[in-house]
């Protein structure tokens, strides 16, 4: 009677088990994938952003950059530690807190840096991702998806820049809701979020909205190009970037 | 065949019965007769992205691979099944046409008792309050 | 045999009603932190792990720590460890258990926690560190169910099982491995940037977590028959004296390199701890209590007289215990992330509500320990295994005052 009894169960136990894996084997038959790139998009192997801070150097014109951004993608305004901001202003030492130096020039000193996400070549954010739901795209954003995000800040302990923001609360509570950007979503409460280097702009063929708002004062382009503004710039003059030793290649440059 | 305890077992067999069906029999007294909801159907376009017989059913499996081939792919331009192109975008695509939420979405959903969280980052056309 | 979990006496009914009063009041902040989102929590943009993420990684070195008592017994035949090693399987799967939830209720949209499985990532810690704690706990569940079931049927273990136990004995180590790799191979968090890190989790685990083992087995004594053989006692003990030597040595080597190389990325978050930095010194009394427990703990442990004084012995534990805890369950977290990527210092303390949806996860844990254990116990005394002996020895002991049994039956006769 008892061996009858297992037998059973494991017949059971398997014939679940099949009924479980059944439906992902018939559905991997694929289908067609009717889709394709806007016509209109911009294109590049690798985007980067040189940032000219002798033009873009006090916290008036980058809150003015940084209030365009955050409008135009709904980035809820928090005040205090809880905050979410996707670019924002700091000084020399925050910016760059190992390449120091006491006697740095005064006006320097003074300088205000825009800071924003770097979008790494070698993002550690997307290296510790357990959901993939930040990726790195085929031109070298990094992107976040906020369908799969489970919250889980990872992410936000890899990066050595403190590029990302948390939804700690209901984002919504903290938007002026009469002056939302309805052609672009909110997030929800639990996600990561930060620049996203305006990828949506980018796919009708636009500017990144800092890009354009800086009059001329950062420049953005295909760092494989030879021949793009970007790799001028960065032929002509002098740049750093945040944190070179931590092996993130950063695609963010500041002409200093 | 005495069955142990058997008075217990059925008197408590019949309540979870009961109780099983009562969402039923309390659905059939409040609503009397179900009357399909009424849809505000778009003023300018007759044709949506698909078929209306593709979009009942498949509406939502035609969103969530929308998400994934704009976002994740990077692919934002969708032809559909009579060779139409469009830009995949629910806010500014879908309720282009579909301008109001409530009078639209929100009709069958509430019937059918199902909340998707689109909304919760996506925005309204007819606004937050 | 989970029924022997539904009998007994009023104390174990009134402790375990006093549980679920308190897994109902943290209930109640977790349905909060639900709706509300995590901004209940005390977390920031710049401390975005806090509490929570530090109860998981102090409470996996418990779950590891079971190893030391499973390890001598089934590596080298240490016989005097046979009747504990339940106990500490036991301790594994409730610790296990507490980690989950400790993530469950860490992580933003938790409704979507299936996506780590659905969309499994090979390149992140986050998805190994998953995979081990489920994978230990299910290695836990079925080798101490299993070998429990076999115990009380008078059968001898069934030889199947010790490819299973064998592999739990090394999975151990790699559970407190990865979840020392979550934190070691961040380029961003000098704090945690060090090879050494590993080492130091499993030194501090295999302390804290037998020694938590231990007061929990001492209570076990007093509240039933049960009574641990006094070698196995003593051999856990010097166990984890050992243990606290190297995890402080190891202590002592970060401290080496961070002054020595005199190098900013590596002295700050010490100094932020240990000192305070741009006037925050919120966690320097706290840091220096763990450094003076440590040193106490050692004294104890290490002197022979000391370490065998049963009286004492629960104390030393319990400093080990608050030592270990301040370093890995407060001191590494707050470090990490402070001095932040900018240079400057973000304080964080947990919040009421923090720490009342942590009280929940701690009373689930010590529920399913009480349940465990006392089927284990109830076992153990069906048996007759390791049970406590008038004199004050245990059963397994080979001690002489068995005969003084036999008196003792007949004096009270007399009296």
């Amino acid at each position: 009677m008892n061996k009858n009894r297992r037998t059973f169960v494991k017949l059971a136990g398997l014939a679940a088990a099949g009924l479980a894996v059944a439906p992902k084997a018939m559905a991997s038959s694929g289908g067609h994938s009717p889709v394709k790139v806007n016509a209109n998009a911009v294109h590049a192997k690798h985007w980067a952003m040189v940032i000219d801070t002798t033009k873009l150097h006090n916290e008036e014109k980058i809150a003015k950059l940084s209030e365009v951004c955050h409008s135009i993608h709904n980035v809820p305004h928090i005040e205090g530690p809880k905050e979410v901001k996707w670019l924002w202003s700091d000084s020399y030492g925050h910016t760059f807190p190992e390449q120091e130096n006491p006697h740095l020039a005064e006006e320097v000193h003074h300088r205000f840096f825009p800071l924003l996400c770097n979008h790494c070549e070698e993002p550690p954010c997307v290296r510790v991702c357990p959901t993939k739901a930040t990726y790195k795209r085929p031109d070298g954003i990094v992107a976040m998806d906020y369908h799969r995000c489970i919250g889980c800040r990872y992410c936000m302990a890899g990066c050595p820049y403190g590029s990302r923001s948390f939804n700690w609360g209901e984002p919504r509570k903290n938007l002026d809701l009469a002056k939302l950007n309805p052609e672009f979503p909110t997030r929800m409460r639990g996600v990561v979020e930060k620049c996203n280097f305006c990828v949506e702009r980018l796919a009708v063929g636009k500017q990144p909205a800092c890009v354009e708002a800086s009059e001329g004062a950062i420049v953005f382009g295909d760092l494989r190009d030879p021949d793009s503004e970007v790799r001028q710039v960065l032929r002509e003059r002098f740049t750093i970037r945040r944190k070179p030793t931590a092996g993130t290649e950063p695609s963010v440059y500041y002409i200093i | 065949m005495k069955m142990q305890n058997g008075f217990p077992i059925i008197v408590g067999l019949l309540i979870f019965l009961g109780l099983l069906c009562a969402p039923f029999a309390i659905g059939k007294v409040v609503t009397k007769e179900y009357k399909q909801p009424e849809l505000k159907l778009p003023a300018g376009e007759k044709e949506c992205i698909e078929s209306k017989e593709f979009m009942r059913e498949k509406h939502m499996q035609l969103l969530n691979d929308w998400r994934d081939w704009a976002l994740r792919d990077g692919k934002r331009t969708y032809t559909n099944h009579k060779g139409k192109e469009f830009t995949i975008s629910l806010q500014n695509t879908c309720m282009k046409c579909h301008t109001n939420k409530a009078d639209f979405c929100d009709k069958c959903h509430t019937d059918a008792g199902v909340s998707p969280y689109c909304w919760d980052c996506h925005i309204q056309p007819e606004g937050l309050k | 045999m989970l029924e022997l979990a539904l009998k007994g006496s009023k104390r174990y009914w009134m402790w375990i009603s006093f549980l679920m009063v308190l897994i109902g009041i943290g209930a109640l902040a977790y349905v909060n932190q639900l709706v509300m989102g995590l901004e209940t929590t005390g977390m920031s943009r710049d401390v975005s792990w806090g509490f929570y993420i530090s109860q998981l990684t102090y409470l996996v070195g418990l779950a590891a720590s079971g190893v030391m008592i499973v390890l001598p017994n089934y590596f080298h035949g240490y016989k005097a460890n046979k009747h504990m090693v339940i106990f500490g399987e036991f301790m594994a799967i409730a610790a296990c258990i507490m980690c989950l939830l400790f993530v469950v209720v860490d992580i933003g949209q938790p409704s979507r926690m299936m996506n780590m499985f659905l969309h499994p990532t090979p390149n992140s810690v986050l998805f190994w560190d998953a995979m081990v704690i489920n994978g230990y706990l299910f290695l836990n569940l079925f080798v101490g169910w299993t070998c429990l079931t076999a115990d009380r049927a008078n059968l001898s273990h069934p030889k199947w099982l010790k490819p299973f136990i064998y592999i739990s004995i090394i999975w151990a180590f790699s559970i407190h491995t990865v979840t020392a790799f979550l934190y070691q191979g961040l380029p961003g968090r000098h704090y945690w940037l060090t090879a050494i890190l590993a080492a130091r989790f499993l030194a501090s685990a295999f302390c804290a977590g037998p020694a938590i083992l231990t007061l929990v087995m001492l209570v076990t004594e007093r509240v039933t028959t049960f009574k641990m053989p006094k070698n196995a006692l003593k051999t856990l003990v010097k166990i984890i004296a050992y243990a606290m030597c190297v995890n402080m040595f190891f202590f002592a080597l970060e401290v080496f390199t961070a002054f020595y190389s005199n190098m900013p990325g590596h002295m700050h978050p010490l100094v932020y701890l240990f000192a305070g930095v741009h006037g925050h010194h919120e966690l320097v009394g706290l840091m220096w209590t763990f450094i003076g427990f440590a040193a106490i703990s050692i004294t104890l442990l290490v002197t022979p007289k000391l370490r065998n004084n049963m009286k004492l012995l629960p104390w030393t534990l319990v400093i080990l215990v608050i030592a270990t805890w301040l370093d890995k369950g407060l001191g590494l977290l707050i470090g990490g992330f402070n001095p932040t990527p900018f240079g400057t210092i973000t304080p964080y303390w947990p919040t009421g509500k923090e720490l009342l949806v942590s009280m929940m996860i701690y009373a689930l844990g010590a529920l399913i320990v009480t349940v465990l254990f006392k089927v284990a116990t109830e076992v153990k005394q069906e048996m007759g295994h390791s049970q406590a002996l008038p004199c004050g020895c245990s059963t397994e002991d080979m001690c002489e005052c068995a005969p003084a049994e036999e008196e003792a039956e007949v004096a009270p006769a007399e009296a």
